[in-house]
């Protein structure tokens, strides 16, 4: 009988090994694809366990965290909300992330590795390092002034500071609470199904998300060209411009909206805004020119991060002679989103060096310890100087007697440009009013603000709405809180 | 009838050979003593994790699982002063752990504790292990009551039958608010029944009869002798369709099959007793669909997630397994309250493999594997049938529920509802495993009283 005991034994222990080599299995080899399961709650769960970090705009923090004692304990909270959406984004425990919440999410959850003391900490303590800070270049005042400008008017403002691309201000209206999509509870649903069925799409960021036609304002990069490109040597002669202006190759007339533009020079074709002389100078620097300078400002480019993505603004590149007209004005297949026209107006306010846009300055630990900054990134030179400062000449007098009066900021040079674009099947549509400027103090050394303001809706009638009227108060305002602040 | 208790008893078949062993109650003391601070460790790592404090009722708890240790030690030291030393260190240990993860898992659930009621069932669990350990003088007093012992199995088995279903299983008794398990109680029965019918007939089945069929060394047994073991067979296969208890089942059936083996030597066994077990289980995963769903989740965890209906028990249970990773989210940090339904009982297991790691579910199992070695010894050492094959049994039914339960929840076989011996919350089944303690630490004093230097035990 022991010999047989002694086989039962042998048995018991092949359950014992099987046992140990299958718990092997599970909780070490099979452990990362388990782990990484998406129907797996234990990440979630561990990325609320903790107060997420907070986003500072101005030094102080606009955004919380609110220990719910639920499941996924900690939930997103905002000091003004609305205010700062097109910044923050949401970060809902039920419908992820977006913005700046999306793009730091590893610095705000914890997970970013930079975040941990030494490598491998998180595997060692198998806990995440509390949520770091996101430090944003965003000035409160002037965004504050953008929002209240804007006045829940559906539009959007962009502004920068041209000597280093932080972007000082980012608002989008109409705008919307992110607090409300923190939750995981039915109110979260609902405010989430609200938010995606109103018409006026609160949660887009038109700032940087939406395209526009940018109209008379795209007349600032068409000048740059012809006078980087030689075509116009004198800002003063007359340029050999027609009243109406023949599209080439076609019989449909362009016209403008008051008089004095058949041949006028370009320093008064800027002022007054003439489309015949913009669109012919168009054709005359040629495709070629044209799409190099766009581009140099920023149009088509796939891959702008502030630093999360920002929408393409495009400069079609294979035009005929008309369409290239009408791209010259800012019309047929040229769009650009508030953001890009806010480069436009900084690189000419830079001596024409274009500085990327960013958003997040530095990246800190809890405690503070600095996990990444902006650094300084490469300028880009858009156009020669000697253009810029040709330029910045014929903005500013679009501001002192021009379409763009109403920027004027008294003790303060400020260019600008109007620009009302038409858009819509025939037309058909309350045009945009856009407004593109830059702005020095007195006793700055150089312009210390570019701001870009569009108005999609202003309740104006249509012949009323320009530029100058319903954006240029705006942009004055933005400009004049960057100058003081 | 030989008084096992004493040493001087012990009956010395030659005087000259006696040898005597030492009864090392001191280490076993000192053991207890171990096993009783790594409980309250537990249970205070628990509090500080989760509150940053330890839990007011760390010293209460302390001293109750110290008390009833000290006083099953005691009866012991009175009773089986040769007794293997390991076996009540393993049990208090194995049933303190029970605790803290029940308490563990009870903060999830404030509405529903389970640790209060768990320890009153192990109070009369170590009542049990006492009153064993105290009456019972000799465990071959057992082999008289075979026949009562297979009755009231029975009985225990079948009443269950009369109450209502409940979670798919037909398992439970309940009366005054408490769920009762008879099929818990009935396999200590059964065992003793197995040994005390075997150790009759172990020679007439071993040796009588022709076998119909030689092939090398595998003996088929004859058509005679066929008849206990396919009665068992039925009555498994009665419980596995009346209670849709596969867990039951399996553990019943393999106890036979080993207790039969050992007792007769014969291969052919085996091989019948597989292919059996295989036709029974293929038949009802066939046709029971409680047991089908069973076997479909064993073979893909995850279809449910795939099919959208989000992760089942099981794969619960192995995300929990792997979150755990090789060193555990440590005691009362991780979520394996995710499993829902069934955590502190079946699933208890999950929760010590996520929060302990591979490292102490190896040391769990490694421990398992102490108190089934044990038991084994214990049948080495003795030289009467009936004590051996008991001792086997005991020992064999901890190892099978192990494997089963374990194996189940760890996605190497397909799960049944079983309850992890000590660990799992369920008033039956601790009071059980203390008496399988109890009869383990009564048969391995014979042993270690009767050695006769011919096998260590």
């Amino acid at each position: 009988m022991t010999k047989y005991i002694r086989h039962a034994a042998a048995f018991c222990v092949l359950l014992l090994v099987a046992l140990l080599v299958n718990a092997l299995r599970v909780q070490v080899f099979q452990a990362g694809p388990y782990d990484g399961s998406t129907a797996n709650r234990r990440a979630t769960i561990a990325r609320y366990g903790q107060p997420r970090g907070d986003i500072l705009v101005g030094g102080e923090p606009v955004t919380g965290s609110r220990d719910t004692g639920e499941q996924l304990r900690y939930e997103r909270t905002y000091n003004d909300g609305p205010l700062y959406a097109p910044i923050t984004g949401f970060a809902s425990q039920e419908y992820g992330t977006t913005l700046l919440e999306h793009a730091e999410d590893g610095v705000l959850a914890g997970t970013d590795p930079l975040l941990a003391p030494f490598p491998l900490w998180s595997d060692l303590t198998r806990g995440l390092p509390p949520g770091g800070k996101v430090v944003t270049t965003i000035d409160p005042a002037a965004q504050r002034a953008a929002y209240v400008g804007l006045a829940g008017r559906k539009g959007a403002v962009a502004a920068i500071e041209p000597a280093t691309g932080r972007i000082l201000a980012l608002v989008s209206a109409p705008s919307y609470d992110p607090a409300e999509l923190s939750g995981n509870r039915p109110a979260t649903k609902a405010a989430w199904e609200r938010l995606n069925r109103d018409p006026d799409k609160p949660m887009l960021n038109r700032a940087v998300r939406q395209t526009y036609p940018p109209g008379s304002t795209f007349k600032v990069v068409t000048a740059a060209a012809a006078l980087d490109a030689g075509v116009v040597t004198d800002m003063d002669a007359q340029t050999d411009s027609p009243d109406p202006y023949t599209l080439p190759g076609t019989r449909t007339w362009l016209t403008n909206e008051g008089d004095g533009c058949q041949d006028a020079s370009l320093r008064e074709a800027f002022k007054w805004s003439c489309n015949t002389v913009f669109a012919k100078l168009g054709v005359d620097v040629g495709a070629r020119d044209m799409v190099g300078t766009a581009q140099a400002f920023g149009f088509n480019d796939t891959g702008v991060r502030i630093p999360f993505s920002a929408a393409t603004s495009t400069f079609d590149t294979s035009v005929d002679r008309a369409q290239l007209a009408l791209s010259s004005i800012g019309q047929y297949n040229t769009r650009a989103t508030p953001l890009q026209m806010a480069m436009v107006a900084a690189a000419v306010a830079n001596g024409g060096r274009l500085r990327p846009p960013y958003l997040v300055e530095r990246t800190t630990s809890r405690d503070g310890g600095t996990v990444s900054t902006a650094g300084s990134r490469p300028a880009r030179q858009v156009m020669q100087p000697a253009t810029a400062e040709r330029m910045r000449e014929l903005m500013t007098d679009v501001v002192e007697d021009g379409t763009g009066t109403n920027a004027a900021i008294p003790g303060a040079t400020v260019g600008g440009k109007t620009g009302t674009a038409q858009h819509g099947l025939g037309n058909s549509g309350i045009p945009y009013a856009w407004f593109v400027s830059w702005a020095q103090g007195e006793q700055d050394p150089e312009p210390k603000v570019a701001v870009a303001v569009v108005v999609e809706d202003a309740s104006a009638n249509r012949g009323e709405i320009s530029g100058g009227g319903d954006a240029a108060p705006i942009a004055r305002d933005v400009m004049r809180a960057v100058l003081s602040g | 009838m030989t008084p096992a208790g004493t040493a001087t008893a012990a009956p010395a078949r030659d005087p000259a050979r006696v040898v005597r062993l030492p009864r090392r109650r001191g280490i076993e003391l000192a053991l207890i003593v171990v096993a009783v601070l790594l409980s309250v460790y537990g249970y205070c790592a628990v509090g500080l994790a989760r509150h940053g404090a330890v839990p007011p009722g760390a010293a209460k708890y302390g001293a109750g699982l110290g008390v009833l240790a000290l006083l099953a030690h005691v009866a012991v030291r009175l009773r089986a002063p040769y007794a293997d030393p390991l076996l009540l260190p393993i049990g208090v240990l194995l049933n303190g752990l029970g605790l803290v993860l029940i308490y563990r898992l009870d903060l999830e659930t404030p509405g529903d504790r389970a640790a209060p009621t768990q320890l009153v069932w192990s109070t009369l669990g170590v009542a049990l292990f006492i009153a064993v350990a105290l009456l019972l003088r000799d465990h071959r007093v057992l082999q008289r009551y075979a026949y009562v012992c297979v009755v009231a199995a029975l009985a225990l088995l079948t009443l269950p039958i009369f109450f209502p279903a409940l979670n798919g299983a037909r398992i439970w008794v309940r009366i005054a608010g408490f769920s009762i398990q008879p099929s818990e109680f009935a396999k200590v029965l059964l065992a003793v029944f197995f040994a005390a019918y075997l150790a009759d007939n172990r020679n007439a089945l071993a040796y009588t009869g022709r076998p119909v069929w030689r092939f090398r060394r595998i003996q088929l047994p004859t058509g005679r002798v066929l008849g206990p073991i396919l009665t068992i067979w039925l009555l498994s296969v009665g419980v596995l369709v009346l209670e849709r208890d596969l867990g039951t089942s399996l553990l019943f059936f393999g106890l036979f099959v080993v207790l039969l083996y050992v007792a007769t030597g014969r291969t052919g066994w085996i091989a019948v007793g597989l292919l059996l077990a295989s036709l029974g289980a293929v038949a009802v995963g066939r046709l029971e669909p409680h047991v089908h769903g069973r076997v479909e989740d064993w073979l893909d965890p995850f279809a449910t997630i795939e099919a959208g209906l989000g992760p089942n028990q099981l794969a619960q249970s192995l995300f929990a397994f792997a979150a755990g990773g090789v060193l555990g989210s440590g005691l009362g940090l991780g979520h394996s309250i995710l499993i829902g339904f069934a955590a502190k009982s079946d699933f208890i297991l999950a929760t010590a493999g996520e929060e302990l790691g591979l490292v102490g579910l190896s040391a769990i199992f490694i421990l398992y594997g102490l108190l089934v070695e044990r038991g084994y010894r214990a049948g080495l050492a003795l030289r009467e049938p009936f004590g051996r094959l008991l001792a086997v049994g005991l020992a064999s039914i901890v190892a099978l529920q192990v494997f089963v339960i374990a194996g189940g929840v760890t996605g190497l076989i397909p799960l049944t509802g079983m309850a992890m011996p000590f660990l799992a919350q369920g008033g039956s089944s601790v009071v059980t495993n203390w008496a399988i303690v109890a009869l383990l630490i009564r048969v391995s004093d014979s042993a270690r009283s009767q050695y006769d230097g011919q096998v260590a035990p």
